[in-house]
């Protein structure tokens, strides 16, 4: 699949596998300028924005907040803080609902904005960027909130550290915008086009690249020629390559933008990184900018409100935290009753159920659709193994195969199908003839591996604590009767001694006896004496030969332990022994 | 408002499985309008004998089993199983072999294995096939094409429509016929008759005015109306051209290679190419993608392999025509071809 096309501005392009051609409906809602949303009452601004660990809340309920201050610091290396989008009063910290394509509810500090819209003091802006560690930039994009915005939302600042061991030699710059409809991209591209190129410089100085590609389909042409001229001016070292690429549903999906512009495949399981590429959104280049040229941290963002079911189609900026509803009022609201209201686009977003969801940092477009433009695909027929599935996935899968095994739950086949090289976009249930929800069954297949691994990894580690408690246990009891037993041990020690004698004594008797005359009543009182001696040592030492040395028996269950199994050995080790009614809920909860 | 929580994608659907199988049917056309004005009206008869049984039996077996009926219907593929079934068997077989075979296709062959996409076997062939075994005499006497010198030469009469109804029907023969003066061989058929005769090609060709320019008369314009309609299938990406380019591929290059060693006593490749059921069998009936591979690859491999297999039948086996049973044998092979032959997932080295 490495045949070569050439465009017209003789930047050598590959094909990846598959893919389809969608109608991309974007005129819809990029023929106006981007407009300011209004600023709403209330924001409701979820603590996790991005993948990792969700930000720790540093505000209190009644507190005042500017614009721009930090509402929740991060929490670990993976995470990311958010800031408060306008002036206001912290009036909760409490579980809201938030765009999740379960429904999820999340934590949120929910500010009543104040009409101010005074900013905070903001760190200071950096135009000598280049001069300047690249530690310092990353963290300034740490502190700034910054995360991938083409709907990943993964930290920028940690995809911007690939570590010294992995040099990357090209920034590709993700200006596809391949899902129809959606076309913030487009929009900032052409608004924003010498910050996205600003934040470009500073992200090739971050990761010392001398290269950037950046992706663009060719249905953006004012993008492409805003970018182009932006590039020239904004470096004039050249090292910024705006490349118009074949429109073609998924070429937007980082994997496939990077084998459209190297001819370079990301490892299956792998990153970008592991090529030398790092991949950012030119939303994220543009928050980049503005967080270190102009100290602002990401408090708002571009957003297409679209779809036949709203009046007035266009692109808002969007402070996070405003109600999607109010969006949708701000476009004129519905068009009669909308099929269905997706938060992304139409491959690959989900759909929700209500409007009252605040916009995030990786919410790009909000689409109401029409039953025409959402047509119910109705029930789903049996396969037809017709394979087109397989000619239009972009990571060359076999989808119907992974519908097979999906469907029967056969988990271990489904994951040789590779499918976890599925970047769920959708083409092959857009071609299915027999209309079934593939996607849906792939996600089904992935959510049931996670949590079979989880629950291998709990099982194993339950049964881990199990032996480790077992293990204890024995050991303690070993401990508390070896105790017992010292404590006894003179005594038994005087009683073995006793019945030592008392044996040699009752023997010589015998022997005395039968050299001389019988006398059973001294031989039947020592051999009580004897089986009560030999009794308590068998006691104490389970399996251990009846009557060692004395000194040797506290020996014995150290030098078992020494012979056990790891978890026993851990266990050992773990100094304050836990009760174990604490065990349970403890294993769960660091297993969650 | 209010909306389920469907997953994505939200776009339309731009396929339908009834859509594709209305797309065969019309590609049938072409040939079936060839077969009809060679062969007569009995052609006609059987595929809609053989629609309503096939329809029939699919929606009893379906409630049955408790499923809902409608669109078990709905989506056409029983229509397609009997539509290539009667284009398959003599144009004169009685109804009830076509009831037969039919049901042996829909009922054991299709829904016995679960229904449309589950049976391993093409049910089509799979009822061919049973019947042939079956009834080899009524499954192997066709009718002479509609050529009139062919007709004088050997004194053979065709038949009216109303002589097809009744003979489909009741089994009678119109008055003034017989058997022998109704039925001829195949061109296939001839072939080997001769051939084992001790007759060379050129004997054979010169015998008698069945033949044309590649492969018997009136056959090579059914073969040409199917290429068309694949042509078109192709077009419309109801298949793709790998499986039939594969199939005629394989069948030419066994077909030539004997040919180029022997060809007093092999004819010429595009004979095999257009007599016979090759061309149907490999735009219409090997592409049945329930029991083909999957697989680009392994459907190479399982075409070239099917082009193969109906050559060597042809040549050396105990039948006339082989597309049924290449196909039927390679139907078996096809889960193991599928599974030597997966793609190189995207990221992944290259796997064995
Ligand atoms: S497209 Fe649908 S019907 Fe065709 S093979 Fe894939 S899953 Fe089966
Ligand atoms: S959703 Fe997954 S299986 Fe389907 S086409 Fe996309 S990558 Fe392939």
């Amino acid at each position: 699949m490495l045949f070569p096309v050439l465009n017209p501005h003789r930047q050598r392009l590959w094909h990846f596998h598959g893919g389809v051609h969608l109608p991309d409906e974007k005129t819809l809602s990029n023929g106006a300028p981007s407009v300011a949303a209004p600023l709403p009452k209330r924001l409701t601004v979820p603590l996790q924005q991005h993948i990792g660990a969700p930000a720790d809340p540093c505000v209190a309920v009644g507190d005042h907040v500017r614009k721009g201050q930090m509402l929740a610091k991060p929490q670990g290396y993976v995470s990311a803080p958010v800031h408060a989008p306008s002036s206001g009063t912290v009036v909760a910290i409490e579980h809201r609902r938030v765009p999740h394509p379960s429904g999820l509810s999340a934590p949120c500090v929910v500010i009543e904005t104040d009409g101010e819209d005074a900013w905070a003091e903001l760190p200071a802006p950096l135009p000598d960027f280049e001069q300047r560690d690249p530690s310092e930039l990353r963290e300034r994009i740490r502190q700034s909130g910054i995360v991938g915005m083409g709907g990943a939302s993964f930290p920028s600042s940690v995809k911007l550290n690939p570590g010294p061991d992995q040099p990357i030699a090209t920034l590709v710059i993700n200006g596809a915008e391949c899902e129809p409809y959606i076309t913030c991209d487009d929009l900032l591209m052409r608004e924003r086009a010498a910050d996205i190129v600003d934040g470009i410089r500073v992200m090739l100085h971050i990761l010392g690249t001398k290269r950037c590609l950046v992706g663009i389909e060719d249905n953006k042409p004012e993008a492409i020629v805003a970018m182009r001229q932006a590039a020239r001016q904004g470096d004039p070292a050249g090292r910024i390559s705006v490349v118009e690429i074949p429109t073609l549903y998924p070429s937007g999906g980082e994997k496939q933008l990077i084998k459209i512009l190297t001819g370079k495949e990301v490892p299956s399981h792998g990153i970008p990184a592991q090529i030398g590429i790092v991949c950012q959104n030119v939303g994220t280049a543009c928050a980049v900018a503005d967080a270190v040229l102009r100290g602002r941290p990401l408090v708002e963002r571009l957003v297409t409100v679209t779809g036949r079911a709203v009046a007035e189609p266009r692109n808002y900026r969007v402070r996070i935290g405003t109600s999607a509803a109010e969006l949708i009022a701000a476009s004129g609201g519905f068009v009669g009753e909308p099929e269905k209201l997706v938060v992304g686009g139409p491959m690959m977003g989900f759909s929700v159920d209500t409007d009252a969801l605040p916009i995030t940092k990786a919410a790009n477009c909000l689409l109401a659709l029409t039953a025409a433009e959402s047509p119910d695909p109705g029930e789903p027929q049996a396969c037809i193994r017709c394979g087109r599935c397989a000619e239009v996935c972009p990571a060359n899968l076999l989808p119907q195969q992974l519908y097979w095994h999906a469907r029967s739950k056969d988990l271990d086949k489904v994951q040789d199908y590779n499918l976890f090289d599925c970047i769920e976009c959708g083409c092959c249930a857009h071609v299915c003839p027999s209309h079934i929800p593939l996607v849906q069954y792939y996600r089904y297949a992935k959510t049931e591996s996670w949590a079979r691994e989880r629950e291998k990894r709990a099982a194993e580690h339950a049964r881990e604590r199990h032996a480790a408690r077992e293990a204890r246990l024995e050991r303690l009891e070993r401990e508390r009767k070896a105790k017992l037993r010292k404590k006894k041990e003179p005594v038994a020690a005087a009683g073995g001694a006793d019945a030592k004698q008392a044996a040699i004594k009752a023997a010589r008797e015998r022997a005395a006896q039968k050299r001389t005359a019988p006398d059973g009543a001294s031989a039947h009182s020592a051999t009580p004496a004897a089986a009560k001696g030999n009794g308590a040592d068998k006691t104490a030492t389970a399996g251990a030969s009846a009557v060692g040395s004395p000194s040797a028996e506290p020996r014995r269950p150290g030098g078992h332990a020494a012979s056990s199994s790891p978890a026993e050995q851990a266990a050992a080790s773990n100094p304050p022994p836990t009760p174990p009614q604490q065990e349970g809920p403890r294993a769960s909860a660091g297993n969650a | 408002m209010q909306s389920g929580f469907i997953s994505s994608p939200h776009s339309a659907r731009i396929n339908r499985v009834d859509w594709v199988m209305l797309q065969v049917c019309l590609a049938l056309v072409p040939g079936t309008a060839a077969l009809v004005w060679f062969f007569g009206w009995g052609v006609l008869i059987n595929m809609a004998l053989a629609t309503v049984f096939a329809v029939a039996a699919e929606a009893a077996v379906v409630k049955l089993r408790g499923r809902p009926v409608l669109p078990a219907i709905r989506d056409y593929s029983a229509v397609v199983t009997a539509l290539l079934f009667a284009l398959t068997v003599p144009p004169t077989i009685p109804w009830w072999l076509t009831l037969l075979g039919i049901v042996f296709a829909i009922v054991i062959v299709k829904q016995l294995y679960g229904g449309l996409g589950y049976n391993p076997f093409n049910p089509a062939m799979a009822g061919y096939v049973f019947l042939l075994i079956s009834y080899p005499v009524a499954m192997t006497s066709w009718l002479p094409p509609h050529v009139p010198e062919l007709l004088q030469a050997h004194d053979l009469s065709t038949l009216s429509f109303l002589d097809s109804v009744r003979l489909i029907f009741t089994g009678a023969l119109p008055p003034e016929h017989t058997w022998d003066a109704i039925t001829a061989a195949t061109p296939l058929d001839e072939m080997r008759t001769r051939l084992d005769q001790g007759m060379t090609i050129d004997q054979i060709r010169a015998a008698s005015p069945l033949w044309g320019v590649f492969g018997g008369r009136g056959w090579e314009w059914v073969a040409s109306g199917f290429l068309l309609g694949g042509l078109y299938m192709i077009w419309k990406r109801v298949i793709t051209w790998h499986i039939p380019a594969a199939f005629l591929g394989g069948l030419l290059l066994t077909a030539g290679a004997f040919w180029v060693l022997e060809p007093s006593t092999h004819p010429f490749p595009a004979f095999h190419l257009f007599s016979g059921a090759a061309i149907l069998g490999a735009f219409f009936i090997a592409t049945d993608p329930v029991t083909a591979c999957t697989t680009r690859r392994g459907q190479l491999v399982y075409g070239l392999l099917i082009g193969a297999l109906v050559f060597v039948i042809r040549t050396w086996g105990g039948y006339p025509d082989a597309v049924a049973f290449s196909v039927l044998l390679m139907n078996i092979a096809a889960p193991t071809i599928d599974h030597y032959t997966q793609p190189r997932v995207f990221g992944q080295r290259k796997r064995v």
